[in-house]
């Protein structure tokens, strides 16, 4: 093997650290995150708002989806056409989307246009009007997307799995709603929900491109400084989740299909929980590492069941969920549910190898120069330093976080969580 | 925009080298000017399933290794095929490039196509296929596109038919890999934290020592004028219609691909030509939003082409609204096409359209990966000059250019317009 080759003048950029992300908190709530990268002469914004399909009455599940879409929908100063029309003449981007816990927002534009992005932020989180007619016409859109889901093995099978998985818990509901919810919404109940939702407290914003990080929070300080709402409820609490006391299975029948999607899982850490970590790593060998890890090699490559196969942890400010997807063949849906369970039995019987663990170690470690290269992936990460208190100087310590972890706590970790006689299997498909 | 170099090596492998010093990371492109195109029957498909058997693995890096040392870098690494060619990519830390360099150099050449590898991954590309026959777009593109090209080998989708991927054989990949994969059909494009004098050394005795072979024929087959408009159906399940109108369109180097790119920006919203990190500007503003989905006929639409050798098509597609049927969207549809071929777009518009690019550029340049994409896929339909004069050559096109490009390649006589009906919901 050669020796390994290093420029003699390397680029000098490094991890987002305390010295170079500007944190500043405004007297209304909001918290800033600012970093700059002058190699591009474009800017990202992200954040997020706590408000959420968590406040959603079960006859009008959907609202907050509805809601954050229907924020560009006109407002103020703007109507539909001409929010977008700002926005798209100059080539910048401004979107919502809704979680359970949070609405997210994000942006980007050519650094010249910031103060225009900025200013079209502020208008559509404070004052949106919720235009009858536009209304009526996102309403019809999002049944079309709601009628399109029912026919998406792999979104039927998410949705599925997670009303298994979460009896009882409004994890258990799907954001998007369903057709009758979404008919059940009034224009009223987007107002309403706007206004109790909505405010400064709790808001996190980032941004990251060519522009001072100082100078950037001042400019979010101008527009969005002097944002108050008294009405603002504080987000809920969540009840707790009640673990499953045996398997269950589903299978959602969709005609005319040429593949079913499966997910087999169960609970998962949260972001937070000091075992997330070795969750994520024993996850990396379970179904991630290389080509999809073990499920990968045993499904993918050794059987040739599925293009794609692999685990995944979700995880977030409340319970999580640890799972394996496939989409196979109908025919063959049982033998790759078989195989799958087969890699989590070996899996919790005797967790991973001391090699298997410093490759995923390493893929940790190594991967984060390309996910921290972009605008968009620096702001994402200075979102979940914040949502999830992981500290600004998250990035310098995190070698030293990933390499802290044993094959002991993996395997501690697994058995914690995956018990094979109490699993979801969800399957959508003919 | 930092300078690049481009060189030839003996052998006939074209190298683009440009440094870029902004984050510690390299990207690696081979591409070789292999693709559907360069497939017939019973062979539909062979392009793509011998970009999978790059895989599994060499003599000196079995398949299970080459994936482990990648990822353990911390790389990230893929392949695409497409109509006109193949590509491998891997970006690593900078101080790591060299493994991927070394493997690329030696799967040119020397993969093994082991008969086994093959037996599982040929079902695992059948799996592929099915997957994508799940989704009605994929069914109606596929009908729209073997109606639009009768004689040309576009005809196909680059997956292939199942028949041929059922039916092919190892012996077969192994001559096409042989046939495609020489140094003398290939481009490479690396970007990153290098040195230039040094990573051309590397490269040069890494893939100098390849020897070239007989430059493989591209199929050519062009495309009569199709003569009238084409009208198709397809029928399948669900609540929701689809209609795609495709438009046969010149190729990426013709003059006429850039007043034809403002026309796209005007109609639909602007296309994003980048593959990593690129814009996603919004087309509520677009002409053909503000006719078919403002005005409730459409519930979203999409519209774009393709940077292709030979002509290929623009495509149009609308997903229908519920309470409309897609007849009704079609007109609509013409009406507005009808209005840039009758009607001089403004100034204004033009200029916006350009803006957008400008735009777009600025944000696949925050991506070392996308910055080295540009370097090799330019070359594999013109040259790097096409991509660093883009935004130049847009500057000049002229309401009255994208008037002339409107009359003479939105004619009716011109496009297929292919319908997805759910069926119980069909007739039209």
């Amino acid at each position: 093997m050669c020796a390994q080759r290093k420029s003699s003048h390397p680029a000098t950029t490094s991890f987002p650290g305390p010295e170079d992300i500007h944190r500043s908190v405004l007297s209304n709530g909001i918290t800033i995150l600012c970093r700059a990268n002058f190699n591009s002469p474009s800017v990202s914004i992200a954040g997020y708002i706590n408000a959420g399909s968590l406040f959603d009455p079960d006859d009008k599940l959907g609202l907050a989806d509805f809601a954050a879409s229907a924020l560009m929908r006109g407002t103020e100063k703007h109507s539909f056409d001409g929010l977008y029309n700002e926005l798209e003449s100059v080539g910048a981007s401004l979107g919502f989307d809704s979680g359970i816990h949070a609405t997210g927002f994000h942006g980007r534009a050519l650094v010249e246009d910031l103060p225009l992005l900025l200013v079209l932020l502020s208008e559509t989180l404070r004052q949106p009007t919720f235009p009858e007619v536009e209304v009526e016409k996102l309403r019809h859109q999002l049944l079309t997307g709601l009628a399109i889901r029912s026919q998406d093995t792999s979104d039927m099978a998410e949705l599925t799995f997670d009303e298994l998985l979460f009896q009882g818990h409004p994890y258990a509901r799907p954001e998007d709603g369903f057709p009758e919810t979404i008919q059940a919404i009034t224009r009223q109940d987007l107002a309403d929900y706007h206004r109790h939702a909505f405010g400064p407290r709790g808001m996190v914003i980032v941004m990251v491109g060519a522009v001072e990080p100082k100078k950037a929070a001042d400019a979010i300080g101008r527009v969005l400084g002097d944002w108050k709402n008294r009405d603002q409820v504080d987000a809920l609490l969540m009840p707790e989740l009640k673990r499953l006391d045996e398997t269950v299975r589903r299978h959602v029948t969709i005609d005319g299909k040429s593949q079913a999607d499966l997910i087999i899982g169960t609970n998962g850490p949260r972001r937070t929980d000091a075992d997330y970590m070795a969750a994520s790593l024993g996850n990396s060998v379970l179904g991630q590492f290389g080509m999809m890890g073990r499920v990968g090699k045993s499904v993918r490559e050794k059987s040739g069941l599925a293009y794609y196969v692999y685990s995944g942890l979700s995880a977030g400010l409340g319970p999580g969920s640890w799972s394996v997807s496939a989409g196979v063949s109908p025919a063959n849906v049982k033998k790759a549910g078989d195989l799958i369970v087969k890699e989590l039995k070996r899996f919790i019987k005797g967790g991973v190898t001391k090699e298997e663990l410093l490759d995923s170690q390493a893929n940790f470690i190594g991967r984060l120069p390309l996910s921290l290269e972009s605008n968009g992936g620096v702001a994402g990460a200075l979102i979940s330093m914040e949502r999830y208190s992981l500290g600004l100087d998250y990035y310098r310590r995190y070698p030293d976080l990933v390499k802290s972890v044993t094959p002991s706590d993996v395997l501690k970790v697994a058995r914690k969580y995956i018990d094979p006689d109490r699993l979801v299997v969800a399957v959508a498909g003919s | 925009m930092p300078e690049f170099t481009k060189t030839t090596l003996s052998n006939g492998l074209t190298v683009l080298l440009k440094e870029i010093h902004t984050a510690p990371l390299i990207s690696s492109w081979m591409w070789y000017r292999v693709g559907s195109r360069d497939e017939a029957p019973p062979l539909t498909g062979i392009s793509h399933l011998v970009e999978h058997m790059q895989f599994k693995g060499t003599p000196k890096y079995p398949a299970s290794m080459m994936d482990k040392a990648i990822s353990r870098d911390g790389g990230m690494w893929n392949a695409f095929t497409f109509l006109d060619w193949t590509t491998f990519f891997e970006t690593m830390p900078a101080d790591k490039i060299d493994l991927a360099l070394r493997l690329e150099a030696d799967r040119m050449r020397h993969s093994v196509f082991d008969e086994k590898e093959f037996a599982s991954e040929r079902t695992v590309v059948a799996s592929e296929r099915e997957g994508s026959e799940n989704e009605p777009l994929f069914q109606l593109g596929e009908t729209v596109q073997q109606a639009a090209f009768r004689v040309h080998s576009y005809h196909h989708e680059v997956i292939g038919d199942m028949a041929d991927i059922k039916s092919m054989t190892r012996d077969d990949l192994y001559r096409h890999y042989r046939t495609y994969y020489v140094p003398n059909n290939a481009v490479m494009g690396v970007a990153g934290d290098f040195k230039t004098k040094e990573m051309l050394g590397r490269i040069k005795e890494l893939f100098g020592k390849i020897p070239s072979a007989a430059t493989p024929p591209r199929l050519a087959r062009p495309e009569p004028e199709q003569r009238g408009e084409v009208r198709l159906s397809i029928e399948g399940q669900g609540e929701t219609a689809y209609l795609q109108a495709a438009y046969h369109f010149p190729a990426a180097p013709h003059p006429d691909f850039f007043a034809l790119s403002v026309l796209d920006s005007l109609l639909a919203g602007p296309s994003n030509l980048n593959m990593f990190g690129g814009g996603s500007i919004s087309n509520k503003t677009s002409r053909l939003y503000r006719a078919l989905v403002d005005k409730e006929l459409a519930v979203s639409l999409s519209g774009g082409s393709t940077t292709t050798v030979d002509p290929f098509l623009y495509y149009i597609t609308l997903t229908i609204h519920p309470k409309r049927m897609p007849d009704e969207a079609l007109a609509a549809l013409d009406v507005e096409l009808r209005r840039v071929q009758d009607e001089l777009v403004s100034k204004e518009e033009v200029a916006r359209a350009i803006k957008q690019a400008r735009a777009n550029f600025a944000y696949g340049m925050e991506n070392i990966t996308n910055q080295a994409f540009w370097l090799g896929y330019s070359e594999m339909f013109a040259d790097y000059g096409w991509f660093l004069a883009y935004l130049d050559k847009l500057a000049l096109v002229k309401p009255k250019d994208v008037q002339r490009v409107a009359q003479m390649y939105f004619r009716p006589q011109n496009r297929v317009i292919g319908t997805y009906l759910p069926s119980g919901k069909g007739e039209a």
